[in-house]
């Protein structure tokens, strides 16, 4: 019999008895599908927490203050005041320094507000006008910060969303109203736009003031807590963080590294312990999809063995007929190959379907992540062909007698 | 044309030996009709499964055309059913939900002839049994006389040496039963040999010659 022949005769024999092929085609379906969407899902929460780091500006450098260290002990990063404004503007002017776009030099604090009857204690923060450059701020009413803010030590500010909301209620337009930080009396020239976000990095949770005006009237302080910058581009990061700690070093006159009394992080390395965190979902979502492929594969396996053994009767037939073993082996087999791989597009189709609805419905981006879908067809394409071939082969080893007479 | 000398066949089944044939020893000449006639249990069953290569005996010699059967690997005795034997079984055996045209050309498909041959001889066959009316009906849809001579015309398309029946009207309504008998013998009068089993003694006297077996020996030939 030719192989052509058999492989018609095969897609026949399939569309003789629709439940037993569609049951079988639903197994593979399934365990094909659910695998599939599991780890796309896992994929699409990844990416998904990668973009918003990303939107914090993916070129953006952060120096802070290293922790005090008496004796040997250490106090937490961030508390020293050895970073100062002419640290900052060192870096902008520095011929040294190749590979940065912008530097905002930033203080820190946290402060009751009041505004009427209201109050509320939130982050305040005071900034240069490159600021909403190099951290991607944009603005839904009024100006951000200007130079003449800063060199006039003017007492205006910058209102999140959510400040705006806490001190004026939700809607309300605060510009031009005066809000007081501690004793003082500011007044309000911009809101910016929401970017979300929660906890300690809540962006909408925030007031700007002009630099000069935080370290000058507010705190009296003349420290930054913080110098963010922005590189040229994402490839130069490393260059950029050698660049400017070199310069740093330089000036706090250090002379060795492992000393030293800041810390320059990049959104590279935010992003890798993100990524980390999000790897450690994935594997266990694939986990979760291993032990799928695992059930899948038991029912196919199953389905496969009960239709096959059921077709013993059907096998001693042909074999009287005059079919030899290897044809009758052959049919079976290419039954099971057409199978695995209609059940196998189907269940990729299903599994991509149900990843899309999903991750719409959980407003996380949609990622098909491709080797999934290699391995789940590949595993349950494997299961499927050797749960049919080899109780074929075992009816076909049988005389034909005893399998003819098979109950 | 069908030799066999000594043949016997023993089961074992769970340390039990059972014993189905016993020195079996006769001969069948072309364009004979023969009945193989016995009680249930008196191993004609197994006697006709190896006369059809479809088991092969403990011990002793079959010959058929004379090729020494015990001496064939499995695709050897696949071929030898294909091409010298011709099988009608008392469950007919056709695939279900399968067209009568199809059914009858399987062994043609298994034998590798060309597909226009194939259609022309099936035809053939399907003519000869009286069924050219219903050739597209599926196998399902007959009933049990209609089932066997599809099941008869299945067995001449490869122009087999033998035709072996076995009980070929025992799921028969006994009218058509009649009709199955006579296709039978007006292929024994073509020139084929024939053989076939059953207890039943006025089918059994539509043969020539009638094999009597009891206890896996022939009491009466």
């Amino acid at each position: 019999m030719k192989f052509l022949e058999i492989v018609t005769e095969s897609f026949g024999t399939l569309g003789l008895n629709k439940m037993r092929t569609g049951l079988a085609a639903l197994g593979i379906i399934i365990g094909i599908g659910s695998v599939i969407a599991l780890i796309s899902l896992g994929t699409g929460s990844q990416k998904s927490i990668e973009n918003q780091i990303q939107s914090l500006g993916a070129n953006l450098l952060t120096i802070q203050p290293g922790g005090q260290r008496n004796g040997n002990v250490r106090t937490a990063a961030g508390s020293n005041t050895t970073l100062t404004l002419e640290d900052a503007k060192a870096i902008s002017t520095s011929s040294k320094i190749t590979t940065v776009k912008s530097v905002s030099p930033e203080l820190s604090r946290r402060s009751q507000i009041i505004a009427g009857k209201n109050n509320t204690n939130t982050q305040v923060l005071g900034v240069y006008p490159k600021y909403s450059e190099v951290r991607k701020i944009s603005l839904s009413s009024g100006v951000f910060i200007t130079e003449n803010d800063i060199s006039s030590i003017a007492k205006v500010a910058v209102l999140g969303p959510q400040v705006v909301t806490d001190l004026f209620g939700e809607g309300a337009d605060p510009l031009g109203q005066s809000i007081r930080i501690g004793s003082q009396s500011f007044k309000v020239v911009g809101v910016t736009t929401s970017k979300g976000g929660s906890g300690f990095n809540n962006q909408d949770d925030i007031i700007y003031v002009p630099l000069s005006t935080a370290q000058k009237q507010l705190y009296g302080v003349d420290y930054l807590s913080s110098i963010s910058l922005e590189a040229n581009s994402a490839d130069v990061m490393v260059d950029a963080q050698n660049e400017v700690g070199y310069l740093l070093l330089e000036r706090h006159k250090l002379s060795d590294p492992t000393k030293a009394d800041f810390m320059i992080m990049s959104q590279s390395d935010i992003l890798n312990t993100a990524s980390q965190v999000t790897g450690t979902f994935t594997t266990l979502l694939g986990g979760i999809a291993a032990i799928s492929l695992l059930v899948g594969g038991i029912g196919i396996m199953n389905i496969m063995l009960v239709t096959v053994t059921e077709r013993t009767r059907e096998i001693g037939l042909r074999q009287a007929l005059g079919a030899k073993k290897k044809t009758i082996i052959t049919q079976f087999l290419v039954e099971s190959v057409i199978l695995t791989f209609f059940g196998g597009i189907l269940g990729m189709m299903f599994g991509i379907l149900t990843s899309y609805i999903l991750s719409s419905l959980m407003k996380i981006p949609f990622a098909i992540s491709i080797p999934s879908i290699f391995l789940a067809i590949g595993v349950s394409g494997a299961i499927g062909i050797v749960f049919g071939w080899y109780p074929a082969r075992r009816a076909a080893s049988l005389q034909p007698i005893e399998a003819l007479r098979y109950e | 044309m069908i030799s066999l000398s000594k043949i016997s066949k023993t089961y074992k089944n769970d340390g039990v030996e059972t014993i189905a044939l016993r020195d079996i020893d006769f001969e069948i000449k072309k364009g004979e009709f023969v009945a193989i006639m016995g009680p249930s249990g008196s191993g004609k069953s197994t006697l006709m499964h190896i006369l059809g290569a479809l088991d092969s005996p403990s011990s002793g010699r079959y010959f058929l055309d004379g090729q020494d059967i015990a001496t064939l690997n499995d695709d050897e005795l696949a071929e030898i059913r294909n091409h010298k034997i011709g099988f009608v079984f008392q469950s007919f055996n056709l695939l279900p939900r399968t067209t009568i045209l199809k059914n009858v050309m399987l062994p043609m498909a298994y034998a590798g002839v060309e597909m226009e041959s194939r259609l022309e001889v099936a035809k053939k066959y399907i003519d000869l049994v009286g069924l050219t009316d219903r050739i597209n009906h599926l196998s399902n849809q007959l009933s049990g006389g209609q089932q066997q001579r599809v099941a008869i015309a299945r067995s001449l398309v490869m122009d087999p040496k033998i035709i072996l029946a076995d009980e070929p009207t025992g799921n028969i309504a006994s009218d058509q039963a009649e009709s199955i008998m006579k296709i039978f013998k007006d292929l024994n009068k073509q020139g084929r040999t024939i053989v076939m089993i059953t207890h039943e003694p006025d089918i059994a006297a539509h043969a020539k010659r009638v094999i009597h077996l009891r206890d896996g020996r022939i009491v009466k030939n």
